[in-house]
């Protein structure tokens, strides 16, 4: 079961256009396991984002169903914790108050009111922002505000951590450090993940498997990578090491080489 | 000993050589600094005398047509009056003679009442249009049909419906009032980002957190632009109200004057018409900014 923890089965996805139907997604299938971090990669508009919106909810799939720990994913709901691209922190919101909303729609009804702050207060902390708490999302860096994003996804408690890009509009500095914030985040919790990104090195760095995407229409999975480097992972100690790259240029060569000439 | 002077000369710092320069040996190659500072106008001054210019030159222009004939009172004659008129702003000399403070207060009241009732009505019907596309379109035509009419225009039914002059008053400003405060909310409501909404569905807010929460701290300054609207558009059309209705009230007061033939009277009006109008709307703007985000 644990093996089966998050599954994807037949999933197709077809938007009906002007221009009649676009079939976004073809025979996904993918199963993930409890604890796993798995990235999906592929060039934009190869249907990755919509592939993780289907499996927050916010799309139904045309075919096909999704499972997580044995139940089927119908709509959105805070078993599934997700991290958006652009933040979406409610910006009359302090940090603290953006993560209370979701701690007491989770917790409100079976905790008490210190037991729901003290959920608040540690999710704040495991992002390493207690500090910036009463401050509001306008008063805060990119960074800080995506890490509060990360601090509420995290803050109910959720099956599966999903990300669309989370780190996709911070700069080269910042996204790093965030990287690693993030594997330490995943390490303390034992969380699953599945997140989109375009990012090779990202997607090397961070997860266990990489599923590679070809692109669309009628996008599909084009192989998974297992990166099986072992953790904690630490950037620096990976850039030179021989098995890293390896699995950079495997990616890279995927995305670039075969993607590009189908697409041409 | 001698040589000492001229060590302590070169020492000194270039400026105050400079300085002591023209003074010591005015034929020197060293530019001559000029006696004054040449200052500049402190950045508020043009900003404060600009306003203070353009009233100078309405007034003066107000005199001249005034020196030129006819039955416009100079503003000498009307600032005197205007004096005696706010020397006692609450006096009660039975129904149709009553101080300008009354009258403005009566006028503020009645578009207090009709301008609250519509917001009571407005608001959560902008809502509901903005959230539900078919009661939108639904509305859409009414709405477009009755928009562009002159508020004055609601009166005759009014008159019937009350058979009383102030209802009937109340209800055009209610009239008025209330398309800017639905179209307003409705368009708040409609332009909430979508990231907003997908935050409370990936929740599942309850639809009242979601009020709450979301969609109204969303749309209040728009709501907040749609009251603005609809306070202007009231205070123009209680004016105009009141003139045919009579009782108390500014407009009613503009259009006794005119019976009684005192037009210094009525150019007081008109100023504080436009002085109240002005305040309203400078206290709605300071509402909006406390409520911006970002």
């Amino acid at each position: 079961m644990t093996d089966r923890y998050l599954q994807i089965d037949k999933v197709r996805m077809v938007f009906e256009t002007k221009k009649g139907p676009f079939c976004a997604l073809e025979q996904i299938e993918l199963d993930i396991r409890a604890g796993e971090f798995v990235s999906l990669i592929g060039h934009s508009g190869c249907g990755k984002s919509t592939l993780l919106n289907i499996v927050t909810g916010l799309l139904r799939p045309t075919d096909g169903h999704v499972f997580l720990a044995n139940r089927e994913v119908t709509g959105p709901g805070p078993d599934r914790g997700v991290v958006f691209q652009n933040h979406s922190l409610l910006p009359w919101l302090t940090c603290y108050e953006n993560v209370q909303l979701a701690v007491e729609r989770v917790f409100g009804a079976s905790e008490k009111k210190a037991a729901l702050r003290e959920r608040v207060r540690r999710a704040l902390e495991l992002v390493q922002l207690g500090q910036a708490r009463d401050k509001y999302p306008h008063e805060i860096s990119g960074g800080m505000k995506q890490r509060v994003g990360i601090a509420r996804a995290l803050s109910i408690e959720p099956k599966v951590l999903l990300l669309d890009e989370p780190f996709g509009a911070l700069d080269a500095l910042t996204r790093a450090r965030l990287q690693d914030e993030l594997m330490r985040v995943v390490a303390a919790t034992g969380s699953t993940v599945l997140m989109v990104t375009h990012d090779v090195d990202e997607a090397v760095l961070l997860s266990d498997r990489v599923v590679m995407m070809i692109n669309g229409p009628a996008a599909t999975i084009g192989g998974i990578l297992a990166i099986d480097l072992p953790r904690p992972r630490d950037r620096i100690a990976l850039a030179g090491q021989r098995q890293y790259m390896a699995l950079r240029a495997e990616l890279l060569d995927f995305l670039y080489r075969k993607q590009m000439k189908e697409a041409a | 000993m001698g040589a000492v002077p001229a060590t302590v000369h070169t020492l000194k710092p270039p400026r105050v050589e400079i300085d002591l320069a023209p003074a010591m040996n005015p034929a020197s190659a060293v530019p001559e600094k000029p006696p004054y500072v040449r200052t500049r106008a402190p950045d508020w001054l043009p900003r404060v005398l600009a306003p203070l210019l353009g009233l100078g030159l309405f007034v003066a222009l107000w005199a001249v047509l005034a020196k030129a004939g006819g039955r416009l009172p100079d503003p000498v004659s009307t600032w005197n009056s205007a004096v005696d008129v706010f020397s006692n702003p609450f006096y009660r000399k039975g129904p149709n003679d009553q101080g300008i403070g009354w009258n403005v207060l009566t006028s503020l009241g009645r578009v207090g009442i009709g301008f609250g009732l519509a917001a009571l009505v407005g608001i959560p019907l902008g809502f509901m249009l903005g959230r539900f596309r078919f009661l939108s379109d639904m509305a859409a035509p009414v709405i477009s049909i009755l928009k562009p009419v002159s508020p004055l225009a609601w009166l005759p039914i009014g008159l019937m419906v009350f058979k009383a002059a102030n209802p009937a008053a109340i209800y055009v400003i209610f009239v008025c009032s209330l398309w800017p405060m639905i179209v307003n909310t409705a368009v708040g409501v409609r332009q909430i980002p979508q990231d907003y909404l997908n935050v409370a569905r990936v929740l599942n807010l309850p639809e009242w957190t979601v009020f709450r929460k979301i969609l109204f701290p969303a749309v209040l300054p728009y709501m907040i632009t749609g009251v603005r609207l609809s306070i202007g558009v009231a205070w123009l059309v209680i004016v105009a109200a009141e003139m045919l209705t009579g009782g108390v009230g500014i407009g009613f007061w503009v259009w006794d004057e005119w019976n009684n033939l005192n037009v210094q009277h009525i150019i007081i009006a008109i100023f504080t018409v436009g002085v109240v109008g002005l305040l309203l709307e400078q206290a709605m703007i300071m509402l909006a900014r406390r409520f911006e985000y970002e």
